[in-house]
């Protein structure tokens, strides 16, 4: 991990504990590092502040100081320093710590101020909450638990605001909901890069709208639905399909890209139902894309291959195994490896092409980047193959050189790890040419044109470790168990290197990384029960001299990268 | 005692026989005298000058002039912009509106002198978009001065050069509040600013140090260049230095228009004997003295206290008529001089119908940026219309007092404070008047009364 630099810090008093914070903190965020909730629906540690909710308010003091001379004024009854206590109220995101900054978070004054805020915010609310989505993770709901009424005084007309306005293709507004805090204006202008929302109409009567013609429609809609901290932006597909409540919440990791953003998917017996981004302050901050969330329908989707079949007819994994191994022994093996296999499988894929001699190349997908969260090079884990030494140099654009070899004969059989070799560059007679063992989860030409199918696991199904473009390894967790007939890849490859004459004695993530640890340097100090949250950043380095495909995106500098060291 | 005898600086020229608008007849007047003298003089002197003069701001907080100069920061680099201020929506206000309609160049010589103090380059005024009228007034004048070589480059023959522009307003009261004036300014939507760390005098328009003054104020910068800083606070009292324009309106025999020294004429004199009484028949029952949002006063309330006088600290008894007009008097009593607009009302009036009027008012206009303010304003604006309109019940005073007390204090601009006052104030002074509602609505109301709003 590359070393912080030493902020400079600023001792302040929240609720009487002492705490030192780096210069430029606000008092949300100081107050949190004690434990200290102040409670907020504008700001977002991500995006400006503009103090428009005002639950934040806080009583403020600074130290006494004369006037004069600038000595400080000592409290005869305490013996420190006097502390003038503002007598107004102050918005916690919007004052920065000072030295000595004083700060009550539980006075009578910040009470009644939550208390107002609180009650002006309900007044004109539908509180819709059986019907809600948001409910269950509605800041609204949190806090009018603990700075509520219980009862309303309100007993005039609600204002009426359209309830069902579909700001973009997947994004619905109910305006009644909203309580105009402006986090989607700020993430549209400010992260997106699409200044699409603003308000229409004036005070209580103003109303979220898309610019007239405009739609909400860019790839990070979804991320204004994810910071509404009420139920006025909903996601249309996520809209009453479940409450949150009951959904389990699984850490995963976004494979669209190298970039890797990190992700939480939501998940209740065995169904997916969608999935949203989780905190990375060096990966994704608070966002993912939208075309990451509906990957989970690949889960389900019709393709899905789900039989073992061995020359087309339904067969058992050993003997599917067997028949593969028999395969493999005749010789003239290539191996296509992926960039979308979890670094356990790319282990795993080396041993198995160190047992049988063969060559092994991977496919190359690179893109155009969104300079945000979809990086150029489409394969999660390019770095994995790199780092488990799977390949020593980036894929080609085609597979040109196994095409070569299966039309000059050096090639019979091809094992592919999930790709499509149609796809990705073979043509249809070089593929009548092999055998094809084909490991995959979904049906495709390559599937079509194979002797053996194993089916296995998305990445919703298993558990792994990515290698992003950082060379920042994150492991994703299991969230939901595979369709019937599919067999996880790790016990796949396992058998198949078993099967080739080397034991391999794992076919578990955690057992398995034992072995990686010892063969592999760069995860030497590891294992994967250990990895933390938010990933550990390897040693580079050895790479540099790599042309990676990548541009900017928001916390990936291709030509500045610095020297991590290795954790 | 009677009332002293009217002052008028600012208003010398308004409804005057034979004065017109134009450049020539400014010119006939002595006009831009002062702004040829001024250019020769320099800026750290005419800064000092407003210093000294104690000027406090004409648009309604009556922060000194000098000190809001003082503030700009002058070393960023940044260009620093001037704004004039004539967005004057504050109801019960018309006082720049004379200025901008009869005495343009007026304002236009103020505005250069404050400019060329300051090193401004390029000043706006930002006309509010109800005075179609008063913009085009001030587009001409603009031309007229540019052609004359007042206004522009290289002005009088100096290296100094300034343009003056005129923006026009689209009909919000949020725009007379700076930040809120400069956002809309920018071409967005006038939301106020958070202050820190929006002070303009740092991060105003175009995140650039801007001074914001009203029209007025910048008129009266004309005359303390003229006769210097000291002669203006011989004007008026110590601490509210110079003249003030009184726009008298409502329920009083000669409404209109009125300036005196600051403070040396008390709120009984102005209405009384300046503005003539109480209309006959009728008795003065309450008084706004600075515009809509300032708090109400009771005719036959007292308000007691100790005063500075000099150095020493005197007893005060006074009733409403016996109140100085200045910003200090005003503000010990528990309300504001503000803009200047005095808002009279006699014994046909319901207290309870005012003040819907004036909810009425301020929930229209809150800009719905901050919670207090936008939910507050529509909540006691729909209770008290539905007291009038619908179903009044008792509790319905306690109530507004409540969701008043809400808002001032913590909102984002003075807004929250000027929507919640006005009903803060008329329960406490006509609590009863509201308690008793239910029960005068019953008897009918006096034939060719005017209809509710």
């Amino acid at each position: 991990m590359i070393a912080p630099t030493k902020p400079d810090l600023v001792t302040v008093n929240i609720d009487g504990k002492e705490i030192a914070v780096p210069k430029g903190t606000n008092v949300i965020e100081a107050a949190r590092l004690v434990n200290v909730d102040v409670p907020h629906y504008c700001y977002h540690p991500k995006l400006t502040v503009v103090g428009n909710c005002r639950m934040c308010l806080i009583e403020m003091g600074l130290p006494a100081v004369d006037p004069a001379t600038k000595a400080p004024v000592m409290d005869p009854a305490t013996g420190k320093q006097k502390i003038n206590w503002i007598p107004r109220p102050q918005i916690g995101c919007g004052t920065n710590v000072s030295p000595g900054l004083h700060v009550r978070t539980t006075s009578p004054m910040v009470k009644d101020a939550r208390e107002g805020v609180m009650e002006f915010l309900l007044i004109n609310h539908p509180l819709d909450c059986p019907i809600c989505d948001q409910a269950g993770e509605c800041k609204l709901q949190e806090q009018s638990t603990g700075y509520g009424r219980g009862y309303s005084r309100f007993v005039e007309q609600k204002n009426v605001k359209p309830k069902r306005t579909q700001l973009g293709p997947r994004v619905t507004l109910d305006d009644e909901r909203c309580i105009l805090c402006s986090r989607c204006i700020r993430f549209s202008k400010e992260v997106a890069k699409d200044d699409v929302l603003g308000f229409i109409d004036r005070g209580s009567y103003s109303t979220l709208t898309c610019y007239p013609g405009r739609q909400l429609e860019n790839n990070y809609s979804l991320n204004t639905v994810d910071i509404c901290p009420v139920g006025a932006l909903t996601s249309t597909d996520f809209r009453f399909k479940m409450r949150v409540w009951f959904l389990k919440q699984t850490d995963s990791i976004d494979p669209e890209s190298s970039t890797g953003a990190n992700t939480v998917v939501w998940s209740r017996e065995g169904v997916i139902y969608r999935i949203t981004p989780r905190r990375n302050d060096a990966v994704n901050d608070t966002w993912m894309a939208d075309s990451g969330r509906v990957l989970y329908k690949q889960v389900k989707a019709d393709t899905r291959l789900t039989a073992i079949k061995v020359n087309g007819a339904d067969s058992a994994l050993d003997m599917a195994i067997h028949s593969a191994a028999e395969l493999c022994k005749a010789g003239r093996v290539a191996i296509v490896g992926s960039g979308r296999s979890t670094v356990e499988e790319q282990f795993l894929t080396r041993k198995l092409a160190a047992a049988l001699n063969a060559p092994v190349s991977l496919v190359s997908r690179v893109g155009q980047g969104d300079k945000l969260l979809i990086s150029a090079d489409r394969n999660p884990n390019v770095r994995g193959a790199l780092v488990t030494g799977l390949i020593a140099a980036l894929p080609a654009p085609r597979l040109a050189e196994l095409g070569a070899a299966i039309d000059a004969g050096t090639v019979t059989t091809v094992v592919s790890l999930g790709e499509d070799l149609a796809a990705a560059g073979l043509t249809a007679a070089q593929l009548t040419k092999v055998s094809v063992v084909y490991l995959g989860t979904h049906a495709n030409p390559t599937s079509a044109a194979a002797k053996i199918i194993v089916p296995t696991l998305t990445v919703f199904e298993k558990s792994g470790t990515f290698i992003n473009q950082q060379f920042r390894i994150q492991k994703f967790l299991k969230a939901v168990p595979g369709p019937a007939g599919a067999t996880d890849d790790l016990v796949v490859l396992a058998k198949l290197v078993t099967a080739a004459g080397t034991a391999i004695a794992a076919s578990e993530v955690g057992p398995l990384w034992k072995l990686i640890a010892a063969e592999v340097p760069a995860l030497g100090t590891m294992t994967f029960a250990n990895l933390p949250d938010t990933g550990l950043l390897l040693d580079a380095t050895p790479y540099a001299a790599l042309p990676f495909a990548e541009g900017e995106t928001l916390h990936y500098k291709p030509a500045a990268r610095p020297a991590p060291a290795t954790a | 005692m009677p009332a002293p005898a009217q002052t008028r600086i600012i208003f010398q020229h308004i409804d005057e026989p034979g004065y017109t608008n134009d450049l020539a007849c400014y010119v006939r007047h002595g006009g831009y005298e002062v702004l040829k003298k001024a250019v020769t003089r320099k800026p750290e002197e005419l800064i000092d000058e407003v210093k000294k003069s104690g000027l406090r701001g004409r648009g309604g907080a009556g922060f000194p002039c000098g000190v809001k100069w003082g503030l700009v920061d002058r070393k960023s680099g940044k260009p620093i912009y001037l704004i004039v201020n004539a967005d004057e929506s504050e109801p019960g206000t018309f006082k720049d509106r004379y200025i901008i309609h009869q005495d343009p160049h007026q304002l236009i010589e103020g505005t250069m002198i404050s400019c060329f103090a300051n090193n401004v380059k390029q000043a706006y005024i930002y006309i509010r978009g109800e005075f179609p009228h008063g913009a085009k007034i001030l587009e001409k004048a603009i031309a007229e001065a540019r052609a004359a070589n007042l206004v522009g480059p290289n002005i009088l023959g100096t290296t100094y050069s300034c343009e003056i522009y005129v923006h026009r307003g689209a009909g919000a009261y949020i725009c007379g509040e700076e930040t809120g004036l400069i956002e809309s300014l920018e071409g967005k939507r006038a939301n106020p600013r958070i202050k820190p760390p929006y002070f303009p005098a740092v991060l105003g328009l175009y995140q650039c140090p801007t001074i914001v003054n009203n029209v007025e104020t910048l008129c009266h910068v004309k005359y303390i260049a003229q006769h210097g800083g000291e002669a203006f606070a011989k004007i008026g009292t110590p601490g509210n230095t110079g003249t003030r324009v009184f726009c008298v309106s409502g329920h009083v025999q000669r409404p209109g228009y009125y300036e005196f020294p600051a403070g040396t004429i008390t709120l009984g004199q102005l209405l009384n004997e300046v503005c003539g009484g109480p209309l006959p028949g009728r008795k003065l029952k309450a008084v706004i003295p600075g515009g809509s949002s300032a708090k109400i006063l009771r005719f036959g309330e007292r308000f007691k206290g100790k005063r500075k006088v000099g150095a020493e600290m005197v007893d005060y008894d006074w009733g409403v008529e016996d109140v100085p007009m200045d910003f200090d008097s005003l503000g010990m009593i528990g309300t504001m001089g503000g803009s200047g607009g005095v808002i009279v009302m006699d014994d046909s009036v319901n207290m309870v119908e005012a003040l819907a009027n004036i909810n009425a008012f301020y929930s229209h206009e809150s800009c719905g940026q901050c919670t207090p303010c936008r939910e507050g304003s529509l909540w006691m604006k729909k209770i008290t219309t539905r007291m009038v309109h619908g179903e009044a019940r008792h509790e319905d005073a306690a109530l507004l007092k409540s969701v008043a007390d809400q808002i001032p204090g913590r909102t984002i601009c003075a807004f929250g404070e000027a929507c919640s006052w006005p009903t803060q104030s008329f329960i406490a002074k006509f609590g009863d008047e509201f308690k008793q509602y239910p029960e005068t609505k019953k008897t009918a109301k006096p034939a060719g009364a005017a209809a509710l709003i």
